[in-house]
C-alpha cells in the first residue's frame, strides 16, 4: 500500500458502487472513478514520461478528480490550473513546473495554445472513456515509491514567481491516517466540498473520501451567493461533513440564514485557511450546539494541516480559537528569535516535523533551503523541518494560539503587534461581518478595513474598548463587500494593493 | 431601470445588461458581485434583502433585479 492508487483500489473492491464524487451533473461511483482515472493514466503513460508534471486544466467536477487520478497512474503528479487564472499566470506557473501534458476540457481547451504551451493537450472526455493497458500501469505502479510526487500544488496570491510545493503520496498517506482516525472518517460520510482542487485544504476531504469509500459531493461556488440553495443542495446530497474556509461559514452566519432554512444531516464542522470569527461560530453553535466543531491548522507545506482543536467550551465573541496540539504523527516546536524553544506562554515561530512536511519547492532550491531547514532543537542528525512563518504561543491549557503571520507582525510605536488581534476586536463589534487589518510601514500607520454596520467614528470606539491604545487602527475604511481571492478567503493582496481607492 | 443599470455597470463593467436574461446562469454575475451587488442595491434603496430573496431568478436580468427591489420597497 505504497502509493494512493493502492487506496483507492482497496477502497473500490469495498465500495464499488458507493458514490466517489458528485457534483450538480455528474457521480462517478468508485469503480467508475478508478476505470476513468486509469483510461486517463494509460493515455498520459504512453508519452512515457515519469515523475513529471501534468496539468489538469478542468473546472471542479468528478471528471476533474479523475484526471487528477489518472496524472498519478501513470507514474506522474498533477498540478491543477485554476480555470479562472489568468493566461499569463498561467505560462508563469508552467514555466516553473514544466508540465509534458495538459488535460483539459472542451470549454477551455481554447486557452492552451496562448500560455505557449508546447506538449500534448488531451480532452478528458476523449481520454477518460478509453480501454485501459492494466499491463502498462501495473508496470508503472511496480516501479513506483511512496515518496514519489503526487502532486505540486501553487500557493495563490503571492507576487512574483509562483511557489510549488512538491507533496508525496507518503505525505498524503500519512496525513490522511491522522484526519481519518481523528474524525471517525467512514464510507457513511457526505463531505460538502466547498475548497478549489488547487487549494490544499481539498487534499483533506478528497483523500480521506477516498480511503473510506466516503461521498465527496462538490458544491458549486455560485450557491455561495444563493444561500438557501446552498442548503437545499446540502440536504439533497445528504452533506453530513462539511470543511470549509471561515469566510464560507460567514456567510451563512451573516445572512441569519438558519432562520430560512437547515441543514438536516450535519454532524461535523470544520474549518481552516483563515481566522475563524467566535461571534460567527457561536452562531452556528447555538444552532446547532450538538454538532463537532474543529478548527484545523497548517499550511500546504504540510499536506494541509498540522495542529487541531475540537471545540469543547464556550468561547466569548472576539474571544480567538485555539489552534490546538499536533495531529497525531505530527511534530510541531515553537522557536525563539535566538533559535531556542520557547518558554511556555513566549510567542515565537512555528516549525514543523515529521511525515506530513512536504520536500519543499519544485524548481525553486533557494525558497526550499530557506523555508525548510534543519530541526535548530536537533543537532545530532539532519531532521529537517518546515518553517511555518506563524506566530504562535501556548496558553494555559497547554494549547496552542494563533497570534499571526510573521510578515504580519509589525513594530509600531516600540511595541510588536499582531494584526490579527486587531481584526478580532473589530470583528466582535455589533453588526461587523468582516474586518480585515493592514499595516503601511512608510507611514507607520495601521488601517482598518471592515465590511459592516457601524459607522467609521463607532467602530473606532469599539476597537478601543477592546485593545490597548497603540493597537488602535489609525485609519478606518468601511468597504461595501470585502473582496474573496479564488479559495474564498479574504484577498489581502488586493487590499493592500487597492485600498487607498476605496 | 437607468439606475439599476447604471448600478451593475457600476459593480460590473463592460457587460450589455439590457438586453442580458441569464447573467447568473451564464457566470457574467459571479458570486463576489453579486454578494456587491445585493450591498449596493441595499444601501441605495434601503431595502434589506433577505436570504429568501438570493435566488439565481431574481438576478438573471436588470429587470428581474429591478422587480426584487420594487417588492422590497414595498
Amino acid at each position: 500500500m505504497k502509493t494512493i492508487m493502492d487506496h483507492l483500489e482497496k477502497t473500490m473492491h469495498s465500495f464499488p458502487d458507493n458514490i466517489a464524487v458528485s457534483d450538480e451533473e455528474y457521480a462517478y461511483s468508485y469503480s467508475e472513478l478508478v476505470r476513468r482515472s486509469k483510461s486517463v493514466g494509460t493515455a498520459v503513460a504512453a508519452l512515457k514520461f515519469r515523475r513529471r508534471a501534468v496539468a489538469v486544466y478542468m473546472n471542479k467536477t468528478p471528471g476533474c478528480a479523475a484526471a487528477m487520478l489518472g496524472a498519478a497512474y501513470s507514474g506522474n503528479f498533477y498540478v491543477v490550473i485554476d480555470p479562472k487564472m489568468p493566461v499569463e499566470r498561467i505560462k508563469k506557473t508552467f514555466s516553473v513546473v514544466e508540465p509534458v501534458a495538459v488535460i483539459t476540457e472542451e470549454e477551455l481547451a481554447v486557452n492552451v495554445p496562448e500560455t505557449g504551451f508546447q506538449g500534448s493537450t488531451f480532452l478528458y472526455s476523449e481520454i477518460s472513456e478509453k480501454a485501459a493497458d492494466e499491463e502498462l500501469l501495473g508496470s508503472i505502479r511496480a516501479d513506483m515509491i511512496d515518496t514519489d510526487p503526487l502532486y505540486c500544488l501553487f500557493t495563490s496570491g503571492s507576487t512574483g514567481v509562483p511557489k510549488g510545493t512538491v507533496v508525496s503520496h507518503a505525505n498524503v498517506i500519512s496525513y490522511t491516517d491522522w484526519f481519518i482516525g481523528a474524525f471517525g472518517i467512514d464510507e457513511t460520510f457526505v463531505f460538502g466540498s466547498q475548497t478549489p482542487f488547487y487549494f490544499s485544504m481539498s487534499v483533506t476531504d478528497l483523500y480521506s473520501s477516498l480511503r473510506t469509500g466516503a461521498h465527496l459531493a462538490i458544491i458549486p461556488k455560485k450557491y455561495f451567493s444563493f444561500p438557501i440553495k446552498l442548503i437545499q443542495y446540502l440536504n439533497d446530497k445528504k452533506v453530513n461533513a462539511i470543511y470549509w474556509v471561515p469566510s464560507a461559514l460567514c456567510i451563512v452566519a451573516n445572512l441569519q440564514l438558519f432562520k430560512y432554512a437547515k441543514p438536516e444531516y450535519l454532524k461535523m464542522v470544520l474549518f481552516a485557511g483563515e481566522v475563524m470569527p467566535t461571534k460567527q461560530l457561536n452562531y452556528w453553535i447555538s444552532n446547532f450546539p450538538e454538532l463537532k466543531y474543529a478548527n484545523l491548522f497548517g499550511p500546504t507545506e504540510t499536506t494541509d494541516i498540522c495542529t487541531y482543536y475540537v471545540v469543547n467550551r464556550h468561547f466569548e465573541d472576539g474571544d480567538s480559537l485555539p489552534i490546538g496540539n499536533a495531529c497525531e504523527n505530527c511534530g510541531v516546536i515553537v522557536v525563539n528569535e535566538d533559535g531556542r524553544q520557547c518558554a511556555p506562554g513566549e510567542e515565537g515561530e512555528l516549525y514543523v516535523r515529521g511525515s506530513f512536511v512536504a520536500g519543499g519547492y519544485y524548481n525553486n532550491p533557494e525558497k526550499t533551503a530557506e523555508a525548510f531547514v534543519r530541526n535548530p532543537l536537533n543537532t545530532a542528525y539532519p531532521e529537517i523541518v518546515y518553517k511555518t512563518g506563524d506566530i504562535v504561543r501556548y496558553n494555559e491549557f497547554g494549547e496552542l494560539i494563533y497570534c499571526g503571520r510573521k510578515d504580519f507582525q509589525i513594530k509600531h510605536m516600540g511595541y510588536r503587534i499582531e494584526l490579527g488581534e486587531i481584526e478580532n476586536a473589530a470583528m466582535a463589534a455589533e453588526g461587523v461581518s468582516s474586518a480585515a487589518c493592514l499595516y503601511d510601514a512608510q507611514k507607520d500607520s495601521i488601517i482598518l478595513i471592515y465590511e459592516g454596520k457601524p459607522e467609521k467614528d463607532d467602530m473606532c470606539a469599539e476597537v478601543k474598548s477592546r485593545v490597548p491604545e497603540y493597537m488602535v487602527p489609525s485609519q478606518y475604511i468601511r468597504i461595501k463587500a470585502m473582496p474573496h481571492n479564488s479559495n474564498g478567503k479574504i484577498d489581502r493582496v488586493w487590499l493592500k494593493n487597492n485600498y487607498k481607492e476605496i | 431601470m437607468e439606475e439599476i443599470l447604471e448600478i451593475l455597470g457600476e459593480v460590473k463593467p463592460g457587460v450589455d445588461f439590457e438586453n442580458a436574461t441569464d447573467l447568473v446562469g451564464s457566470g457574467v454575475l459571479d458570486s463576489m458581485t453579486i454578494i456587491q451587488l445585493v450591498a449596493r442595491l441595499s444601501d441605495e434603496y434601503d431595502i434589506e434583502i433577505t436570504p429568501l430573496d438570493l435566488v439565481p431568478e431574481n438576478f438573471e436580468s436588470a429587470a428581474a433585479i429591478k422587480a426584487l427591489v420594487e417588492r422590497l420597497e414595498d
